[in-house]
């Protein structure tokens, strides 16, 4: 796809093309040890430096966000005024804000929220994508051309106004039901994917139109396969890389939308310190407390930045058409 | 060329109807009802209120309440601001050309940035060059708009004091400084959403030469004795351009998202922070009208660039 760089350039001459996963190895070249699928992937993926170091980067700000609060145990909501909008210090690595709260603890809560909505709305939008991508797929006729008119019309919505629309119109009644914090991370992570399974829903569906005159999905449907064997055993597991490309790049742009949305303050209630919220929080304070803003961006940044290159890392190991 | 044109519009109006379905679906379902106040108001009585209900529709079937929708939509009548107490259409206007100037330039800085070095990468593929502007498109369309707005802010405005962080539409005075205080309040939220673009680009347009300069005719170009530079510049980079107006095309409702989160950065008086305020003050007629524009701007671009793309492309033109 557009511009990723194949390994080939940092790797120059590969030493071993071990065929195209074990499945089709020939028997003349039987001398080859058996290579999976997965540990074929993984030995493309290693050729792309940029994509192993952001995965250890990546890997890094998870287990972070996630083990950290273990031990950085300062409450994230200590307000203590003799030391408000100091710059790092011992007793607080990244700094304190405007009420003097501990911006480190912040910022390992905030990524906790960050990256689940990531998770959470990259699922739905996948999920969402994979299911109309492959009834337009099997149906094909005025089903597939209805559907990939939805698809086209989803992808001329102005994205950002639309979510800001159905925020504003439905955050109230949800917050009432359950919850303010609850209400924003359902509405937001359903908003989100609901807006972006679309890229996800044409790629499976052109699998699906390629896959589905296959010798080997015929065959199996020769012996008498159900369409949902065929579907679910058959055809959705070869579609499924470059399904899982856009699901990687999927949760970076989540990051980034959830983040909008906290930044333009209609995200998560004030008190959820969400690095979007941190940074709208920070923005007025820029001149004096500079740091109150550079970190949570730079975490954003970071996190969004590594996953868009095992995004194309994946891009890379998972094509097996592309020789590495 | 007439024919593909009207075809082209008339595709076009079943993605507006479809999105003004959408739109107006959200409302409708959307709880909330615009006479909760009057029914805890103990001064009028319920039968007022139902009178009320029906005499503006409130209680017609959902087709009839779309069709007295779009229609109001289509006429212009976008109702009246709570806030600023002045109709919404011409609210809009006033802020509308603020917001096509920011978002003109932008694509112009952004296609200033990436075409030259989109096209450099792709005649170069797997060089030093194209590494790193592979590395930097990746840096670039990773940093979101509202922490570039960030750091620009804090470079150029709090640690040079070289530009103003909010956009000012009364500028005092006349001639060549006025027009300068104007561009210098400009550049920064230009360049923030260009740049931001512009990575984006780099890409597309990469592997849009990558994928012409393969082709035959260019190995014909350069056999029969073209200099390089011409055999890109005449004949690589105009065909390798068609697709790259569809793209941009496509990226335009993330242009309009990106346009947002800069007028709010440093408020700059367009539709986008227009959107953000009426969002913040419950002032919902406006709040439908921006969404409004915003939907038709998208489906407008989208026009544009399949009228350019007939035009650039003979191939495609009378299908």
């Amino acid at each position: 796809m557009a511009g990723s760089t194949p390994a080939s350039a940092t790797a120059s001459a590969p030493a071993v093309d071990a065929g195209h996963g074990a499945g089709t190895t020939p028997a003349g070249a039987s001398a080859r040890p058996r290579v999976s699928p997965w540990e074929e992937a993984w030995r493309r993926f290693r050729k792309h430096r940029l994509a192993v170091a952001s995965a250890v980067v990546l890997s890094f700000i998870i287990l972070a966000v996630l083990v950290g609060p273990l031990f950085w145990t300062v409450a994230i909501d200590e307000i203590d005024f003799r030391a408000r909008l100091q710059g790092p210090s011992f007793a607080h690595p990244l700094g304190t804000d405007d009420l003097g709260q501990d911006l480190l603890a912040r910022m390992l809560y905030g990524g906790r929220i960050s990256l689940a909505v990531g998770f959470a709305a990259m699922l739905v939008a996948v999920l969402l994508g994979t299911l109309i991508g492959s009834l337009a797929g099997m149906a094909s006729g005025p089903v597939d051309a209805a559907l990939m008119w939805l698809t086209d019309l989803f992808l001329s919505l102005p994205e950002l106004p639309l979510l800001l629309l159905v925020i504003y119109l439905f955050r109230e009644p949800l917050r009432q039901v359950v919850g303010p914090e609850m209400g924003v991370f359902i509405l937001i992570v359903g908003v989100i994917g609901g807006f972006r399974w679309m890229p996800v829903a044409r790629l499976v569906r052109a699998q699906f139109f390629s896959l589905r005159e296959k010798e080997f999905v015929e065959a199996a449907r020769a012996l008498g396969a159900s369409t949902p064997r065929l579907v679910l055993h058959h055809i959705l597991p070869n579609a499924l890389g470059p399904v899982i490309v856009a699901a990687t790049i999927d949760i970076a742009a989540a990051i980034i939308a959830e983040s909008t949305l906290s930044f333009l303050g209609l995200g998560f209630p004030p008190d959820v310190p969400t690095w979007g919220r941190l940074l709208f929080d920070a923005k007025d304070n820029l001149d004096f407390a500079p740091h109150w803003a550079l970190f949570p961006g730079l975490a954003i940044f970071f996190t969004v930045l590594t996953i868009n290159f095992v995004g194309d890392g994946l891009r890379d190991a998972l094509d097996p058409r592309r020789v590495i | 060329m007439t024919q593909y044109l009207i075809r082209r519009l008339l595709i076009a109006i079943p993605s507006l109807l479809g999105i003004s379905v959408i739109l107006f679906t959200v409302l409708a379902l959307a709880p909330g009802d615009p006479f909760e106040e009057l029914a805890t108001n103990p001064a009028i009585p319920p039968e007022v209120r139902m009178q009320l209900r029906a005499s503006l529709g409130l209680d017609d079937p959902i087709h009839m309440r779309y069709f007295a929708w779009l229609t109001s939509m289509l006429r212009g009548e976008w109702g009246f601001s709570f806030v600023s107490r002045i109709d919404v259409d011409q609210l809009i206007m006033q802020r509308l050309p603020t917001t096509l100037l920011v978002i003109g330039t932008s694509q112009i800085v952004a296609l200033a940035v990436a075409l030259p070095v989109g096209v450099l990468a792709g005649t170069r593929p797997y060089s030093t060059f194209d590494k790193v502007a592979n590395t930097l498109a990746f840096v670039g369309f990773s940093l979101p708009t509202f922490f570039t707005g960030l750091l620009f802010i804090l470079f150029f405005s709090v640690y040079l004091g070289w530009l103003p962080f909010v956009y000012r539409t009364n500028i005092a005075g006349s001639g060549l400084p006025w027009v300068w205080e104007h561009i210098k309040q400009m550049i920064m939220p230009v360049m923030v959403l260009g740049l931001f673009q512009g990575a984006a680009l780099v890409r597309f347009v990469r592997s849009a030469v990558l994928d012409v300069i393969r082709l035959d005719y260019v190995t014909t170009a350069r056999s029969k004795g073209l200099a390089e530079r011409r055999v890109v510049m005449k004949h690589v980079v105009r065909n390798a351009l068609i697709p790259v107006v569809t793209l941009i095309a496509l990226q335009m409702p993330i242009v309009f998202g990106g346009a947002i989160v800069t007028e709010q950065i440093f408020r700059v008086p367009g539709i986008g922070s227009l959107l953000i305020s009426a969002i913040l003050s419950n002032d919902t007629p406006v709040i439908m009208a921006v969404t409004f524009v915003f939907s038709c701007l998208v489906i407008f671009f989208n026009l544009m660039a399949d009228v350019l793309y007939g035009w650039l492309d003979p191939r495609i033109s009378y299908r």
